[in-house]
């Protein structure tokens, strides 16, 4: 095993060129976790944690930069107002040593299903900036994910940053696990309700190959929010369009059964937190949400 | 591999490092500093947390290259941190810790056998040096048993009450649920942290009254 | 020698109330600031020059024949010193086991279980070791799998062992059940028919681990003379010694154990796991080699507690009153024996829990299958028992329509009670009592998790994953109670051994305690110095480490050291104070008649009558003498139970604990918060007041854990674990584990040494029970299976 240790982004990338087996260490709480136990032993390391700016983040007009290893930690402290789903998301990510560490990027990387922050980035929506020593490109999210625990980066190629959309509505995340802390994804879900463009967009996490969008929920409440002036009325979504919704969302999970959880209950699951997490965001949306996010 | 980093205040170094070691390995088998606990190597337990630059980290999810030219603090150090803090807001570098030489020279010694280590009633440890708040709350308190999630948790509880010196029980659980502990109930670990923000309350009065 | 008799009354003094730190007080744990500072040498801490690291190649399979092992191409790599298998065992010994000598050191010719261990590699580096490691390559033959009850006893059924001629061999209905207790008193059959109602049950214990947080560790350091120093974690050193000398070929004193730091054990420490290993490589490379399990190898380095199917049927009468009870329990032994024999008489003489029922008709087994080994773990036996009788009390209790706990306190066991085995109860058995004292404290307030800002989801089930605001979350409470057995039962010569010196150190009298206890977190050190103190009223207690140079402590388990080595460090420090005593009459006894007419007791570093009056210094008493005693002592003999009745006085004492839980069920998602659990626990005498609090709560947590996530998974068509990992067998957080608040009772054992009762498993027994009941109050499931998971609370 060897290990390089680029002191820019430039060196990184040339390293990546010269060793697409490299694999790409920064938070390492994924990446450790396989060489402690055995079950990965990469010819080559390639620590990312010397080169500042993939720890740095900045929020523009529309979108926010957010660097590829920014601690989850840092989202939750900064970027609440702009990023909520996200920040929601990063604080279930395992635990605080582990938030302060990890960083989008590895989620990113890893691709695997049970990641956190899958389900709050396909709700926002964003672009994943992937680059190499042949240049630099946008991937959106939705043509991110591959397969399992695959993606759409090519060997050369190392994750930059993310470009999230900022909020433009109320978001929420909900992620089911056996433990009230500490525990990976059972299953997860995320909404973002984007009044700017009148949709609302989802995210489903450990409940498919892949992470993915609930599209036919999401269509679905769309027309539903458009037929029904809900936009501009601000009116409660009856009770019948949030059970369609919850049914959909439950409906576009392809889940497993595995030690964590059973397909069946995951789709259950998966249903009851679309049903709630869109009536938070909806009650937020109407400026009745006493509290969003819930307090902590 | 060689790698350069600060622990505790002093400068060091570990040769021959294996690029798939941990800074936990790092410490406890080249630096003779086994006080980071090597619970579940995954980063599920917060028994090996030590503080990077500052911030808390799971010590086995840090790869030893990785910490390069940077600032560790681990259990060993805490006392001095805490001194330091107290008095300059900070541990500055190479004021305070335990010299490589030193840091070696411990060991659990079989030929000497391990009395001091296994009761602490005679000798044992460096009774001048004291202990900082968190680690005597948590004596005081009853929230050591076997003590092998100790440790980190002292490394995480005294960095919460660095950062909220007041904390809620709800706060104390959020910033100590990353580290397990199967003996205690964690009932007097709670019992330790108020004990030691009390404490830490009642000396600023009173240093504030002055 | 001066007098100081003040004026008044003199109060007849006790021995021991006028030193300090003495019991009854909440002195520290003497091993505190060392485990504060890392400085406390755990197992896995053990380091010496030029040592090695050992590694343990597992079986990937459950149940199969070996056909091949080549290790040449491990040996062939740089930095590998060694590598052994079965062909390299040294004796003629080859198995070890604790009760039964099934286990073997490396698997010969076949494997039965997944993870057992087949070679060994001892190299410079882990990494070296591990990579040498899986270059040995195994050819292994499948062999068909017993993984229940069914595959086990069928007429065909492979046998797990063949040739079995242990004791329980002769009396087992099948070669694979390892031992059966039946236990037979009253008409049961007969009992039923004058019964109002009758409740029956099936019900299904999980998988527990012990999940102690320091993995197993330990270095073997050879010796000149051809044996070897072993540093280890462990429970019981000289159980461990019997274990591993006859295998490496060397008498015991040529092994000598020293007990290192303990992170925690809960009965995972009682079996052998790489004690043998780290002795045979030492010994084949002449060099010190280190062990240390990762987490992922530890799930497979020891026995688990034992899954179990139990099958009950309870009849009472329309007023409340039980008429007769019909168990059995199935507990699922694995692989290999442990602990199953004492875990079956555990489960079945307990069956009935702290109720009587004068008609039952109890059976117990334990199977031998191709699953991990099952043994020892905190309240054994009468865990599983304590879940499904509990379940049965509040069922009856429904269907007669009584109040679950009037219910219980109505058919409450009490001192002078006659148990199902015809022992009678002959201490305090408060068992309505402890029940009364949860039931009074005040419940919680209701929706803690609201705040003015909204909901606090950490107060919520789900915790920080934000699941609910408050949505679904439905309120339950619970109860129940359970009996622990305290010590080692059926006839075991139950024994421990305290050498304990007196002498002048630096002008002060000093007690040394030196017993081989292994300290595991309990705080048994705690106690010892302060029994010492108690008994020779000196300030000054130096425990020595525990050791094999000293007689056997026994084992830390069975909530037995307190009442046991506790019982021997007061036997001992008695003599000891006879001793000094002699040695005083001998310098001073001229000086004052009082050295002879008077009781004399040791206070303060003095030598004091029982009215008051000091007659004398130790440190003069001892000035240029040293006082020691080495002396066993062990409790009240029991007897082995009828292996037709059952009948037999097989226990020594009982420890009873009752819990209420409060719990906050998201019924929707499945997912529970335990608000509360409320514990009530009788210890007799409280030596250590704070320690009693910390093991009470310790144990309670234990059985929340098993009540809503902790089970190792075992897929029941490869028999392989398929969540060894702390990601995957979750073990509670300070966030899933609520407020405990204890309420001690403290009811003396005249039997027992200060009428203290063994306090480390009752509050492991009820939590479980208690929890679930709760559950059930909340959503009206029936729930027969611990941990209960979000798929039984959503029916999905």
């Amino acid at each position: 095993m060897d290990f390089l240790r680029p002191a820019s982004w430039e060196e990184a990338l040339a390293a990546k060129a010269e060793h697409p087996t490299a694999v790409p260490i920064a938070g390492g709480t994924d990446v450790m976790v396989e060489i402690n136990f055995d079950h990965r032993r990469p010819e080559y390391l390639l620590d990312l944690n010397r080169i500042g700016e993939l720890r740095e983040w900045e929020v523009g007009a529309d979108t926010v930069r957010l660097g590829a290893s920014v601690p989850y930690t840092q989202i939750m402290e900064n970027l609440r107002a702009e990023l909520p789903g996200l920040a929601l998301a990063s604080h279930t990510v395992a635990s605080p040593q582990i938030r302060n560490r990890g960083g989008v990027g590895g989620n990113l990387g890893t691709a695997s299903p049970a990641g956190d922050a899958h389900p709050a980035l396909l709700a926002a929506d964003c672009e994943v900036e992937a680059e190499s020593v042949r240049g630099s490109r946008l991937i959106p999210i939705d043509a991110f994910y591959t397969g399992v625990k695959r993606n759409a980066l090519a060997p050369d190629e190392l994750i930059r940053a993310v470009h999230i959309k900022k909020a433009d509505g109320p978001q929420q995340y909900s992620k089911v696990g056996t433990r009230n802390a500490m525990v990976i994804a059972v299953c997860a879900f995320g909404i973002a309700l984007h009044p700017e463009t009148r949709t609302v967009r989802t995210g489903i996490g450990s409940a498919a190959p892949t992470p993915i969008r609930a599209k036919a929920a999401e269509e679905f409440l769309n027309a539903a929010l458009d037929e029904g002036g809900f936009w501009d009325s601000k009116k409660i979504i009856t009770p019948s369009i949030a059970k369609q919704f919850a049914e959909l969302a439950s409906g576009a999970a392809n889940p497993i059964d595995d030690v964590r959880g059973t397909a069946s209950y995951r789709r259950h699951a998966v249903g009851i937190m679309a049903r709630r997490t869109l009536g938070w965001t909806w009650e937020s949306y109407r400026g009745k949400g006493r509290s969003t996010e819930g307090v902590a | 591999m060689r790698v350069n980093f600060t622990v505790n205040g002093r400068q060091q170094e570990a040769d021959d490092v294996w690029e798939g070691e941990s800074l936990l390995y790092v410490l406890r088998e080249r630096m003779g500093l086994p006080g980071s606990k090597n619970a579940c190597e995954q980063g599920e337990c917060g028994s090996c947390t030590v503080r990077l630059d500052g911030v808390p980290v799971c010590s086995c999810l840090v790869a030893a290259g990785q910490v390069e030219g940077r600032e560790v603090t681990t259990v060993e150090g805490l006392a001095d941190y805490a001194r330091q803090r107290e008095e300059h807001g900070g541990c500055a570098s190479g004021a305070c810790g335990t010299s490589l030489q030193e840091a070696q020279q411990w060991r659990a010694n079989p030929a000497k056998g391990a009395t001091d280590s296994q009761t602490g009633e005679v000798g044992g440890g460096n009774p001048a040096a004291a202990l900082s708040p968190i680690q005597q709350a948590f004596i005081d308190a009853g929230a050591v048993q076997c003590g092998f999630c100790t440790p980190g948790l002292l490394i995480a509880a005294d960095e919460m009450l660095e950062r909220n010196p007041q904390p809620t029980d709800a706060d104390i659980r959020e910033a100590l649920s990353g580290n397990l502990c199967r003996c205690t109930g964690y009932e007097k670990i709670l019992d330790a942290v108020r004990l030691a923000a009390a404490r830490q309350d009642r000396q600023g009065l009173q240093e504030g009254a002055v | 020698m001066g007098s100081t008799r003040t004026t008044g009354v003199p109060t007849k003094l006790t021995q021991g109330s006028q030193t300090k730190g003495g019991i009854g007080e909440s002195t520290l744990r003497p091993d505190g600031t060392l485990k504060v500072t890392g400085e406390f040498a755990y197992s896995s801490d053990m380091w010496h020059e030029d040592m090695l690291w050992g590694q343990t190649l597992r079986s990937t399979v459950a149940h199969a024949e070996i056909v091949s092992i080549d290790t040449s191409e491990a040996l062939a790599q740089a930095g590998v010193y060694a590598v052994l298998t079965y062909d390299d065992l040294p004796a003629a010994m080859k198995n070890y086991g604790l009760e039964i000598q099934d286990t073997p050191v490396l698997a010969h010719k076949k494997v039965r279980h997944h993870g057992e261990p087949v070679a060994l590699v001892a190299a410079d580096h882990p990494e070296t070791a591990r990579r040498a490691a899986a270059k040995i390559k195994i050819e292994y033959r499948e062999l068909p799998l017993v993984t229940d009850e069914a595959s086990a006893t069928a007429p065909d059924a492979v046998l797990v062992h063949e040739g079995r001629d242990d004791e329980h061999s002769r009396h087992v209905p099948h070669p694979n059940i390892v031992h059966r207790q039946p236990i037979i008193r009253g008409d049961a059959a007969e009992a039923a028919k004058k019964a109002d109602v009758i409740v029956k049950g099936e019900y299904t214990f999980g998988m527990q681990d012990q999940a102690f947080l320091g993995p197993e560790s330990g270095l073997a350091v050879p010796a000149e003379d051809g044996g070897v120093d072993l540093y280890v974690a462990t429970q019981w050193l000289h159980s461990d010694l019997e274990q591993i000398a006859p295998v490496l070929g060397l008498p015991e004193e040529k092994v000598r154990m020293t007990l290192s730091g303990v992170g925690g054990a809960f009965g995972g420490r009682e079996d052998i796991s790489m004690q043998i290993h780290a002795c045979l490589l030492a010994l084949r490379t002449g060099k010190p080699v280190k062990i240390v399990y990762n987490r992922f190898e530890s799930f497979f380095g020891h026995v688990h507690r034992h899954p179990a199917k139990l099958y009950y049927e309870h009849g009472a009468t329309k007023d409340g009153k039980l008429t007769h009870m019909k168990c059995r329990i199935v507990l699922d032994g694995g692989a290999y024996a442990s602990a199953s024999p004492a875990v079956v008489g555990n489960a079945s003489s307990l069956s009935v829990g702290p109720y009587v029922v004068e008609n039952v008709d109890i059976e117990a087994i334990a199977l031998y299958t191709n699953n991990p080994p099952c043994g020892a773990m905190r309240g054994f036996g009468a865990v599983q028992a304590c879940f499904a009788y509990e379940a049965q009390m509040d069922k009856l209790a429904a269907k007669l329509g009584m109040d679950p706990v009037e219910f219980r306190q109505l058919n409450a066991m009490e001192q002078g009670t006659l148990l199902p085995t015809g022992q009678v109860v002959d201490s305090p058995a408060p068992v309505a009592e402890i029940l009364r004292r949860v039931k009074a404290r005040p419940l919680p307030p209701e929706r803690q998790w609201e705040s003015s800002e909204g909901a606090d989801v950490r107060q919520l089930p789900g915790g920080l994953s934000n699941t609910t605001h408050g949505e679904g979350v439905v309120r339950g409470v619970g109860y129940a109670v359970g009996i622990k057995n305290v010590g080692f039962s059926e006839g075991f010569d139950d024994y421990s051994t305290a050498k304990v010196r007196m002498e002048v150190i630096n002008g002060e009298p000093v007690a040394t305690v030196h017993t081989a206890m292994a300290e595991v977190g309990q705080g048994g050190v705690t106690v010892h110095a302060q029994i010492a103190r108690t008994e020779l009223g000196v300030t000054q207690v130096t425990i020595h480490p525990a050791d094999t140079q000293v007689g056997s402590a026994g084992s830390s388990s069975a909530s037995r050291q307190t009442y046991v080595t506790g019982g021997a460090v007061k036997n001992s420090c008695e003599l000891v104070r006879e001793k000094v005593l002699e040695i005083g009459r001998r310098k001073f006894g001229t000086y004052h008649p009082a050295w002879a007419t008077a009781e004399l007791l040791l206070e303060g570093g003095k030598v004091v009558t029982d009215g008051g009056e000091v007659l004398g210094d130790l440190v003069d008493v001892l000035e240029g003498e040293s006082v020691e005693v080495e002396a066993e002592w062990r409790h009240r003999p029991t007897e082995p139970f009828d292996l037709r009745t059952g009948q037999g006085n097989g226990h020594v004492q009982y420890s009873f604990a009752a819990h209420r839980a409060v719990v906050e069920v998201d019924t929707e998602l499945g997912l529970v918060k335990v608000i509360e659990l409320a514990c009530a626990q009788d210890v007799g005498k409280a030596l250590n007041p704070l320690s009693v609090l910390g093991q009470i709560q310790g144990g309670t947590t234990q059985g929340l854990g098993v009540a809503v996530m902790e089970e190792i998974i075992v897929d029941p068509k490869t028999a392989k674990v398929k969540n060894p990992s702390f990601t995957d067998y979750l073990i509670p957080t300070i966030l899933d584990t609520p407020t405990i608040p204890v309420d001690v009772l403290e009811l003396a054992d005249e039997h027992a040494p200060y009428g203290l009762r063994g306090i480390g498993e009752a509050p492991t027994l009820s939590s479980t029970p208690a929890v679930l009941a709760a559950i059930r109050n909340a959503t009206g499931l029936e729930l027969n299976r611990t941990p209960v998971r979000p798929e039984h609370l959503t029916g999905t």
